[in-house]
């Protein structure tokens, strides 16, 4: 979290000479490309090289002679190892990962089919933390030293020390267990389960879709509790965010200026202030929510979620390489895309970046 | 007797230090009354401090055996007899913390000792050699630094084998770029001072340089920078345990024994509860200690 902050904070001072939007589209490509080769690469590395017999890797070592000379061939492990990363890397561009041992599937359907539980979570999480996050950070700015601006300092401090899955527990003990006021793990009650048939995988925004008021009940007893934890740690991040970029703008010389006109506080604060503010924040959200992505692997496991975080977990306890490797990529590649595109909307969206 | 302190004082204040010695423990003499004015840092510090002790006296403090454990005493709330109750195993929880105090301390240690240098030398020679060496490995740093840290730790654990070294090994690769970064920041603020074309004059090697002249300056951000990690290097480790990648039963890791905790949540509650408020306090007082530590040696970054 902390060096995303330094990233954000350096990338003004970076970016201030950078030409025109065209070149800065450009520039965005080629980096994106060679940040995702070496994704590719990295994971191939740990697939491929460092295991000892990666055939035995994908199919375990208790399958039968001819299965292994069969994917021995099928995944080209008698090729040197260029040809071999050569092989990996079209068939992963591809989105070809091979078939889990587990599932029996090929990894990118299994992918395909959990990642709407996924990105359900983060969206919830994200919208929680960006409701709560900003109107905090702007509190605590301009009444610097208050109440408040402490609180968002705890808020801040136990967030970025608080192990998720622990947090997750105890909140499933407390709001689950004793309270009763939400539905424990998983995504949808069994009452619902075999009845209900998603449309987008999004299930909130299926049972809307279906108008099934009871599904959506339910499915929403099930979101709040894992989405409020997520977004505890997402408000954690864009409320000290907010609250550091609007203390570098209230201190510019325009908020004089809007006083000095006498214009209402509320809106040198939240019309002049903030609306600079928006800039270097949408890539604080973007960031935020590709760091729910990547922290899936926790939270998904605390709340039986069937995402991709239970998808590599699963993967991992069975040593299945293929999956492991496919989760890896597919999660990395939104994390590096997320990544790139805060980086981008930073210099198409700030004026100050352009000539 | 006040007078001695007063000119103690003075003599570590002075304008004019006689020596490399006064003029250093002058330094350090303003760094730590900076420090020490922070509240919040000094308990950082003191949660440290605490840590230390406990781990290194782990054998003396525990009341019983952190493995073995009476498995009729299983599962008995926190009470007199055991402080913060027993595991299913008849383990008592408190035990167990304490030695796992050292588990913890393992893993920073030696993640900071193998993922600084790394940074520093990478960062270093990327900002004095300027060029294309520094545009190769800036950009695999910001490739890195581009890549979900937790994520690819997992990949590299299931690839190496679960296991606490391993762990350490998967967080290490992860988290030398920030390093780096900052080494070669700093690197390129000096690389043209007069100082250091002095000794480039005296006929003094790249190497010895970067080695003796460059090094020691990007120490003190790194310092900084490493404590501020650590927090993050604990929940990462502790995320590896709980996933069951990390330190393996029964060695008494944090992470693993909430993982084992997990099954008894509804009814046993402490048995997850308790390593879970340890982790949170270790990883609190390094966040404080961090920022006490960066508010202190770079006064232009308070505030922030």
């Amino acid at each position: 979290m902390a060096n995303t902050a330094d990233r954000v904070s350096t990338r003004g001072r970076r970016r201030s000479g950078a030409s025109s939007l065209a070149w800065s589209i450009l520039s965005f490509l080629v980096v994106a490309a060679i940040t995702f080769l070496g994704l590719i690469t990295v994971t191939f590395f740990i697939g491929r090289v460092i295991p000892i017999d990666p055939v035995l890797a994908i199919v375990g070592d208790r399958a039968p002679a001819s299965v292994v000379a069969a994917a021995r061939k099928q995944y080209g492990f008698d090729l040197p190892l260029w040809d071999q990363y050569l092989l990996y890397l079209t068939k992963a561009l591809k989105g070809d990962f091979g078939n889990s041992v587990l599932s029996t599937y090929p990894v990118m359907d299994d992918i395909r089919r959990v990642l709407p539980a996924t990105l359900e979570l983060a969206t919830v999480g994200t919208i929680i933390g960006l409701l709560l996050g900003i109107p905090l950070g702007v509190l605590a700015a301009v009444k610097r030293d208050s109440l408040i601006d402490q609180i968002v300092r705890v808020i801040g401090l136990v967030g970025y020390s608080v192990p998720i899955f622990w947090l997750g527990l105890m909140g499933l003990l407390v709001f689950y267990a004793r309270l009763g006021w939400v539905e424990g793990p998983g995504r949808i009650g069994v009452a619902y389960e075999y009845s209900f048939t998603p449309i987008t995988g999004l299930f909130l925004v299926d049972a809307i879709l279906q108008g099934d008021w009871d599904v959506f009940r339910d499915v929403f007893r099930h979101i709040i509790l894992p989405g409020a934890l997520l977004g505890y740690f997402s408000m954690a991040y864009i409320s000290r965010m907010t609250r550091s970029f609007m203390l570098n703008e209230l201190s510019q010389e325009y908020i004089v200026a809007a006083r000095a006109k006498g214009l209402s506080e509320t809106r040198v604060i939240w019309g002049h202030a903030l609306r600079n503010a928006a800039v270097p924040l949408v890539t604080v959200i973007a960031l935020s929510y590709a760091t729910l992505l990547e922290g899936s692997v926790l939270t998904e496991t605390v709340f039986a979620w069937p995402g991709i975080g239970s998808y590599l977990y699963n993967s991992l306890q069975n040593a299945d390489m293929n999956a492991v490797l496919g989760g890896t990529i597919v999660i990395g590649a939104l994390f590096i895309a997320l990544n790139l595109l805060s980086d981008l909307l930073y210099r198409v969206l700030d004026p100050r970046t352009r000539t | 007797m006040s007078d001695v302190a007063m000119s103690r004082r003075e003599w570590l204040l002075s304008e004019r230090p006689q020596s490399r010695l006064q003029a250093r423990l002058g330094r350090a003499y303003m760094s730590w009354q900076r420090f020490a004015a922070n509240r919040l840092a000094l308990i950082g510090l003191a949660i440290i401090i605490m840590l230390l002790l406990v781990a290194a006296f782990a054998p003396v403090l525990a009341p019983y055996s952190p493995v073995a454990g009476d498995l009729r005493q299983g599962l008995k709330p926190p009470g007199w007899e055991h402080w913060m109750g027993t595991d299913d195993q008849g383990r008592d929880i408190l035990s167990r913390i304490i030695y796992g105090s050292r588990l913890t301390l393992y893993v920073v240690v030696l993640v900071a000792i193998l993922a600084a240098p790394i940074g520093l030398l990478v960062g270093t020679v990327a900002g004095y050699a300027g060029g294309w060496i520094d545009t190769v490995l800036s950009r695999i740093t910001d490739i890195f630094l581009a890549f979900p840290k937790l994520i690819l730790a997992l990949a590299f654990v299931a690839a190496l084998g679960p296991g606490i070294e391993n762990a350490v090994i998967a967080i290490a690769i992860t988290s030398w770029p920030p390093y780096a970064r900052i080494a070669r920041a700093e690197t390129l603020t000096v690389r043209n001072s007069d100082y250091i074309a002095a000794v480039r004059l005296m006929g003094a090697s790249p190497a010895r340089i970067v080695v003796r002249h460059i090094m020691p300056l990007c120490i003190s951000s790194l310092i900084v920078r490493v404590t501020l990690d650590m927090a993050g290097i604990i929940l990462t480790a502790a995320g590896l345990g709980f996933l069951g990648l990390g330190a393996q039963p029964p060695l008494p890791e944090w992470g693993a024994m909430i993982a084992s905790g997990r099954r008894f949540i509804l009814d046993q509650w402490w048995v997850a509860a308790m390593p879970g408020m340890a982790i949170l306090i270790v990883s609190l007082g390094f966040n404080l200690l961090g920022d006490g530590l960066r508010d202190a040696l770079d006064p232009r970054g308070a505030g922030q």
